[in-house]
């Protein structure tokens, strides 16, 4: 394959390989509650509460949780869509966001977001070879090198330029549009790719042609991708390591077969069982879930899972558990993996 | 890249494609199919040329009075109109008065698109405090009935041309503001915007290249329709006498000097008024007709 | 409940100071001194001096706003230049005539909105349809005076059936019940009705339609729900939005009767605002501007009570 897709230069590997290529500690984001005049401090919806990331170069992580845990949230806050309250964001060794840090110009050409609604996310008065085209423009590129560049990255996603290239988004189909918002984030030569959702609105075996786009790309392009989703199996099928989060905490983070397997955290457990297996000897009888998510507005102390956790115990509504590591690269966020806890059924570290 | 050429030659050409996929021409497409749209744009436009015409086009004087030929009904020789209560021919004076009438019509609502447009689309862009600010300060001037609040500028400004048309232009303000405004909010959380964002461009460049061609149209139809309301006002405003002074014709000013003759030549009374009737009236189905070839989106 | 109506009501406190702002801002953006209105224009210097004093024009304008909303809140709005009288009893008298005649036209107006909205939407492109469209369509583009003109042209020129000019015989200004003052009303209220009669017709036509269309209506009507019930449901949900746009509209027609009340020379608000206008009665137009601005804000706040009263879906914010 020799199709150019680097219309702008690749931006060097400054950190070395072992330099994570993101690094987010404690990032904080809380919307307060009521615009009026009459109605402020009424409190804030904690959407993302502390949360540290960890990326290392040209691996996938998976991000899952049910809806509104801060998923999507969190994408933005590192894309800077939006202002986080708090919190560092290291990108390939340069923070963001802060004095002397990376430009925001900058931070956009190596990180790209893909989102969930593909028609949303395209312009519906441009052709779409405008549309990924608008992009390099904005750095300095010259239209006509643009379209150009713009015309060898559909053919490079699976889309024939001629029959594509001048047609607008309601002319095609959702997958398609899809493969469009891709070619559009390669257009920056990114290193890093945040994928918020981007497969879940497809059909399944729509889905499973664009997963495999992603890889390749992974590969030929020496990317890195942040994949959101809700669904376990696509998180699995695509990630390295998966980070699980509930009401804007991470509560459990690890290698994705160490996790899928071996989960550790009550919640983890609720939702790798409410996902069908084809394998009948998989099936649990654990009980899945039930209820909705606590609201997330003002949170009590202690652990936030507590009032859905099938093991809670009077301490859990004390203390906040901290993350421990509980096997290589494996972490949780729960006093029963704490044999010092206090809680009564806490297991060793290490002890399965 | 030879290879993307190996493979383009290969792929069949099955699309192509007889007609323009642009929006604006679609849109264009649907108008000219649509029959009443395309009568009330004629009748527009002929209504237009004979007022910027009307001294090419109409030998008679609209100024020039004669006591011994007032109130001619229509249909009179050499005055098929009729004649004005000081014996103007009434051809001249409808042909002449539609300047000023859709001159004083179009104006506040062109220049108040413009302001409009311009602060709700800021407004709806920067959102948060800022928006919130300019609307609650918009929604004073809803708190005014709108033929009231012009009727109280012009009047206290005085009679005028001028005044009229910046009492009229005050009370569109706010209503386009408000139009531009939910319209750039709609489309400014659509994530489009937010992958223009990523893109790194400037706020200006996104407005410029990503908002303005999603909300104009949006704006432009309902200015259409306001124009409908705007030539009412206007004529309604020189009708109290606010507006255009005499001798000058216009159509409302008109319709009020003809008051008195209502039982003597009600016919040629009549005539200014439905000169207004039939222009708002065109303004409004057009409106409805760019709105709807506009929401078609396929 | 309580709470949301207090908040509405504090909502629209600035509003409503805002209104007295313009309103008080009015008479300085007329051209000329406003002491004009009161002097002779060959008073001598200490004369005007002294009158400048007196009506507190030689004080800053926050000043002066402040003195003159202290004072229209005690319910004292001037002295009318025109006639001597004081503004609020002359607005007082005309306020009373429009809202009459706002009132039976909005009743005339809405009824038939309503009726013919409704029909139009339950049989939709059919020949009510196209008719209510076409009557709502030329209800929002006629030039209202104009057309009352046209009616007096008709009923009172041509077949002599109704009166044209007045309130009632004689020129009375006074109402009265009786059949001869309700003939004096008949051609004004039918030409100011037409205003909302368009907007209400083609809001209700557009509701009903809408809410016919929708899936809950259709499985309501497969599973055998009576025309009825179904009507029920429609009303139901057309109901708020109707109102508020009734409310809204009621609010248009107190400024709307204006240029009505100048062509039938109804003694109403229009009428005094018009010569207020022509004889430079600065107080006259600031006070009946500030009356029926104020009408206009406490029918909107109205409208803002009531509507999540009838509406469930607005009960909880």
């Amino acid at each position: 394959m020799t199709t150019d897709t680097r219309p702008l230069s690749v931006a060097e590997d400054r950190g070395g390989p072992a330099q994570p290529i993101l690094l987010v500690k404690g990032l904080r984001k809380h919307f307060p509650l009521g615009s009026g005049f009459f109605n402020r401090n009424r409190g804030a919806v904690h959407a993302v509460d502390g949360i540290d990331i960890t990326v290392p170069k040209r691996t996938t992580l998976g991000i899952v949780g049910e809806s509104g845990c801060g998923k999507s949230t969190t994408a933005r806050l590192l894309a800077r869509l939006i202002e986080p309250d708090s919190g560092e964001v290291i990108f390939d060794g340069e923070g963001v966001g802060i004095p002397n840090g990376m430009p925001l110009k900058e931070l956009r050409r190596n990180l790209q977001l893909v989102f969930q609604d593909s028609f949303a996310s395209l312009n519906p008065r441009m052709t779409i070879e405008r549309a990924i085209a608008f992009g390099p423009t904005v750095h300095g590129v010259g239209m006509r090198d643009a379209i150009e560049r713009s015309r060898s990255l559909l053919d490079r996603v699976g889309l024939d330029p001629t029959r594509f290239g001048g047609r607008y988004p309601h002319e095609l189909s959702g997958g398609q549009r899809q493969r469009v918002n891709i070619a559009r984030a390669l257009a920056f030569n990114p290193r890093l790719i945040i994928l918020d959702e981007s497969v879940s609105a497809l059909d399944k075996s729509v889905q499973a042609q664009v997963l495999n786009l992603l890889m390749d790309l992974k590969e030929e392009l020496n990317l890195t991708y942040l994949f959101i989703s809700h669904d376990l199996n696509v998180v699995q099928y695509i990630s390295d390591a998966v980070m699980v989060m509930y009401l804007g905490q991470v509560v459990e983070v690890g290698p994705v077969e160490e996790v899928y397997r071996h989960p550790r955290h009550p919640y983890t457990k609720a939702l790798l069982s409410a996902v069908p297996s084809l394998d009948p000897h998989r099936r649990t009888e654990r009980t899945p879930l039930s209820g909705d998510p606590p609201n997330p507005i003002n949170p009590p102390p202690g652990c936030r899972f507590r009032d859905r956790c099938p093991q809670a115990h009077a301490v859990c509504a004390g203390i906040a558990p901290e993350r421990i590591t509980v096997g290589p690269g494996h972490e949780v966020a729960c006093l029963l993996a704490d044999a010092a806890s206090g809680h009564p059924d806490a297991t060793g570290r290490n002890d399965r | 890249m030879s290879d993307i050429l190996a493979q383009t030659t290969t792929v069949p050409a099955l699309d192509l494609k007889p007609r323009s996929n642009n929006y604006w021409i679609g849109v264009l497409r649907r108008i000219s199919r649509d029959r009443l749209t395309v009568i009330c744009a004629t009748v527009l436009l002929a209504l237009i040329l004979i007022a910027l015409l009307a001294p090419w086009l109409i030998p008679a004087d609209p100024y020039k009075t004669s006591m011994i030929r007032r109130l001619l009904p229509v249909g009179s020789p050499g005055h098929f109109l009729g004649t004005d209560e000081l014996g103007r021919d009434m051809i001249a004076r409808l042909a002449y008065g539609g300047r000023m009438s859709l001159l004083i019509g179009v104006m506040p609502v062109l220049i108040a698109f413009v302001i409009g447009s311009a602060v709700g689309i800021f407004a709806g862009f920067a959102g948060g405090r800022i928006n919130m600010a300019i609307m609650r300060l918009l929604d004073v001037f809803y708190a005014f009935p709108s033929v009231l609040l012009a009727v109280a500028i012009s009047g206290a400004l005085g009679q005028g041309t001028t005044n009229s048309v910046l009492a009229l232009t005050l009370i569109f303000i706010p209503q386009l503001t408000r139009i531009a405004e939910s319209a750039t909010t709609q489309v400014r959380t659509l994530e489009y915007v937010d992958a223009a964002r990523m893109s790194g461009a400037s706020s200006l460049t996104i407005i410029r290249v990503h908002i303005l061609g999603n909300v104009l149209g949006p704006i432009f139809v309902y200015a259409t329709g306001l124009v409908s309301v705007s030539m009412i006002l206007a004529s309604g405003l020189s009708f109290l006498g606010l507006g255009v002074k005499p001798p000058e014709p216009e159509w409302g000013l008109m319709l009020n000097t003809l008051r008195s003759a209502i039982y003597l030549n009600p016919l040629v009374a009549a005539l200014p008024g439905a000169m207004i009737f039939i222009t708002s009236m065109c303004f409004n189905l057009m409106a409805d007709g760019i709105r709807s070839a506009m929401e078609v989106n396929e | 409940m309580g709470f949301y109506v207090l908040r509405r009501v504090i909502y629209a406190l600035p509003i409503a100071l805002s209104v007295t702002v313009v309103c008080f801002l009015l008479v300085h953006i007329a051209p000329g001194d406003p002491l004009n209105a009161v002097a002779p224009a060959d008073a001598p210097v200490e004369v005007i001096n002294a009158l400048k004093v007196a009506y507190g024009f030689d004080q800053p304008l926050p000043v002066q706003y402040f003195r003159w909303l202290g004072r229209a809140l005690a319910g004292d709005l001037g002295t009318s230049v025109a006639t001597g009288r004081p503004v609020l009893a002359e607005v007082m008298t005309a306020v009373v005539n429009t809202i009459l005649l706002a009132v039976f036209a909005a009743v005339l107006g809405f009824s038939l909105g309503a009726v013919l909205g409704g029909m139009a939407g339950y049989r939709h492109k059919g020949i009510v349809d196209r008719i209510a469209t076409a009557l709502s369509v030329i209800g929002v583009s006629v030039p209202h005076y104009w057309l009352g003109m046209v009616l007096t042209i008709i009923f009172s020129s041509k077949l002599n059936w109704l009166p044209a000019m007045g309130a009632g015989p004689g020129g009375s200004k006074e109402w009265l019940w009786d059949a001869e003052h309700l003939r004096y009303l008949v051609l004004p209220v039918t030409t100011l009705a037409v205003i909302p009669l368009g907007i209400v017709t083609r809001t209700i036509r557009a509701l009903v339609a809408d809410i016919l269309s929708k899936d809950f209506v259709q499985a309501l009507r497969a599973k055998g729900m009576s025309d009825r019930a179904v009507f029920l449901h429609v009303v139901k949900n057309v109901a708020p939005t109707a109102l508020a746009v009734m409310g809204l509209q009621l609010g248009y027609l107190l400024g709307g009767s204006i240029l009505v009340e100048t062509v039938f020379a109804w003694p109403g608000s229009g009428f005094l605002l018009n010569t207020a206008i022509f004889q430079r009665d600065l107080p006259l137009l600031q006070g009946t501007i500030l009356i029926l601005c104020m009408i206009f804000v406490l029918l909107n706040l109205l409208v803002d009570i009531i509507q999540p009263a009838i509406d469930p879906r607005m009960r909880r914010s």
